[in-house]
């Protein structure tokens, strides 16, 4: 499964996203994203918070237009016309976070599932689709489920219902913004089994957005570290985490228990600021290869302090992963100036 | 998926399904019916609302529309309460009490059609002020603070004058003064309903505005305009009642506010006629405590932090 696709099903193409702020300052939460998404892929999409994972998201499903760079679906960029985005929307769901707020306390388990094929003018078969939906999300007998509102259900039921509301439309892809977050870590790991069921079974391409490397490690093919607008890393889970090579990865993975990291960095520094992004290399003022002098070393602590670093492409040919970082390219390739 | 079950049908299915649903609906309104008859005060105000809306609804039944005429009025100017006319008579000889049961009637219609146009408004405009961001909030949020620094009073005079005295228009110029408040409270709960995250699932679903308006945030804002309704009709009673009173209701109809206003000016307020005055001044006041009361108590059941205060 985790085999390359040549043709991704979404894919996001030097994705720009600016808000603007109170004071008229512009923040830029995403800043120059190439992403590829195959189908029948899990993706991780890992970062702190405010780092503009979440944003990336909505700009994926079309819930955000962006400010450059385009989304594409099927090779196909995105339109915002209501009606393309309507059957863009048949396609690609969204799973939320919370399953407590995602659904309406006043609908009942059948009319949240059904409302997808509601809105989309699916008439036939409704309620069979609904029973099958929710079969599929381990909900059975589907029709004791029917008419029970979300009050009445445990938060672990509460997510299958979401989920089985986007499966309903038959998607392409699920975008899961923390899917299992607000739930019990004993809840976290059924969830977890069936987004990997679904995808075993129906060939559903996921992104999952999370802060949690552990859960990365245990559903994703593949994982993107973004880091204040940026991917910085992106590569097969398995290499990004047992051989991270970025130094914010590094960070990352060096708290996690059992890290291949001999000694756990605690990033210094204030929280970035997407209004006010560092010149050069954007991790630079927490860089602790830059701190400890090893950049000095290597000959590149002016670049990291001012050289920008390009954009990440999204697909590393060789399946090695793409690393935007100076100090890597350096000891990469001792004698070029730069490895792209 | 797409092929229905051999020998499934699909109708009988679905039908259960609504009967279902039905059948939770009605669970709904029962466990409701159950919290409110806990308001004490609410089921006061609930029973004597009944009595007064049967009791306007019976006074063709209890009396004669002749009763009004003056022409034949069978009591003497001013007659105080008797065994013939409970209540007195008013300056023509007419009974009070038949005016009163007759009036109930007006006093009521002008309440709540008036209370309905301003609700209906006020909903519409604060539900698009909530949903529609941008210019068309700012706009629309501009209009009702207009109407707000107006005063109501003058505005609805003004709007009487204009249209001519009838009932459509002291309906109008009550409605058309009485939604701001309530526009806001709206636009405030819909801006609320908005933040949850079940509208982003909802437009990730493809929900267009009417979808997302109607199935999401008219529900949820459904208690709150009710409750708001049936506090708004006690003072839609009281501005026909006003208006009544300054003589700019219709002026072939017996209202309490212009029972009240012919009362004050055949003077029976120095004929010590007290019966003329307090009738229609405690009937008015009857039924605006008794929607108040209601409306207190709806409140408190869709809102339950508000109870015990």
């Amino acid at each position: 499964m985790s085999k390359r696709s040549p043709s991704p099903v979404l894919s996001a193409r030097g994705l720009e996203v600016d808000f603007r702020v109170r004071g008229g300052r512009r923040a830029r939460a995403v800043d120059g994203v190439n992403l590829d998404l195959a189908p029948g892929e899990i993706l991780a999409l890992a970062g702190e918070s405010g780092c503009g994972k979440t944003t990336l998201a909505r700009t994926l499903l079309g819930l955000v237009r962006p400010s450059a760079g385009q989304v594409e679906y099927a090779g196909r960029p995105l339109a915002y016309s209501t009606g393309a985005l309507k059957s863009y929307r048949r396609a690609v769901q969204l799973v939320l976070q919370d399953p407590t707020g995602a659904l309406n306390p006043r609908h009942t388990v059948y009319e949240a599932v059904a409302e997808g094929l509601r809105i989309h003018g699916i008439s036939d078969n409704e309620r069979d689709r609904v029973a099958e939906a929710l079969a599929r999300c381990g909900l059975r007998p589907p029709e004791r489920f029917f008419l029970a509102y979300p009050h009445e259900l445990s938060g672990g039921q509460r997510q299958r219902v979401v989920i089985a509301g986007a499966l309903v439309l038959e998607p392409k892809v699920i975008i899961a913004d923390e899917p299992v977050a607000s739930l019990d870590a004993s809840v976290r790991g059924e969830i977890l089994a069936l987004l990997l069921r679904l995808r075993e079974e129906f060939g559903l391409a996921a992104l999952v957005v999370t802060h949690d490397l552990g859960l990365a490690w245990s559903i994703a093919d593949r994982l993107a570290v973004m880091y204040l607008g940026r991917i910085v890393e992106s590569g097969p889970t398995e290499q990004v985490l047992t051989n991270p090579r970025h130094p914010y990865t590094q960070a990352l993975v060096s708290v996690l228990p059992d890290s291949p990291v001999d000694r756990s960095i605690i990033l210094s520094g204030e929280p970035p600021d997407v209004t006010r992004i560092p010149a050069g290399c954007r991790f630079h003022p927490r860089c602790h290869e830059l701190a400890s002098g090893a950049a000095e070393q290597a000959g590149v602590a002016e670049a990291c302090r001012r050289t920008p670093l390009p954009v990440l492409g999204t697909d590393p040919t060789d399946g090695a992963p793409a690393v935007a970082c100076h100090l890597h390219a350096a000891r990469l390739t001792p004698t070029a100036d730069s490895p792209k | 998926m797409n092929t229905p079950l051999p020998g499934t049908p699909d109708a009988p299915r679905l039908t259960s399904v609504r009967a279902l649903a039905w059948q939770r609906r009605r669970a709904a309104i029962g466990r409701f019916w159950r919290e409110y008859r806990q308001q004490r005060a609410g089921m006061v105000g609930l029973a004597g609302l009944l009595i007064i809306v049967v009791l306007a609804l019976a006074a063709p039944l209890i009396s004669d529309r002749d009763a009004l005429d003056v022409t034949q009025a069978t009591g003497d100017r001013l007659q105080p309460p008797s065994l013939e006319f409970p209540l007195g008579t008013d300056e023509t000889g007419r009974s009070v009490l038949l005016l009163t049961l007759w009036g109930a009637r007006i006093s009521l219609l002008v309440g709540i059609t008036a209370t309905l146009l301003a609700m209906v408004i006020g909903t519409l405009v604060g539900i698009a002020a909530g949903h529609f961001g941008g210019w068309l909030t700012g706009l629309l949020m501009r209009v009702t603070d207009w109407f707000i620094v107006l005063p109501r009073l003058v505005l609805a005079i003004a709007l009487a004058a204009v249209l001519g005295p009838s009932l459509t228009t002291i309906v109008i110029a009550i409605g058309v003064t009485s939604w701001p408040g309530t526009a806001r409270l709206i636009r405030a709960q819909t801006l609320a309903v908005e933040a949850r995250p079940y509208l982003e699932r909802a437009k990730a679903l493809g929900a267009g505005h009417w979808h997302q308006m109607t199935r999401h945030v008219l529900p949820n804002v459904m208690p709150l305009v009710l409750a708001s309704t049936t506090l708004e009709v006690a003072s839609a009673v009281l501005a026909e009642a006003t208006l009544s009173f300054l003589g700019l209701g219709d002026p072939s109809r017996v209202s309490w506010g212009s029972m009240l206003s012919r009362a004050n000016s055949s003077g029976a307020v120095t004929y010590g006629a007290w019966w003329y005055l307090l009738t229609p001044g405690l009937a008015i006041l009857a039924v605006v405590l008794c929607f108040t009361l209601c409306g207190r108590a709806l409140e408190a059941v869709f809102n339950p932090r508000l109870r015990g205060r």
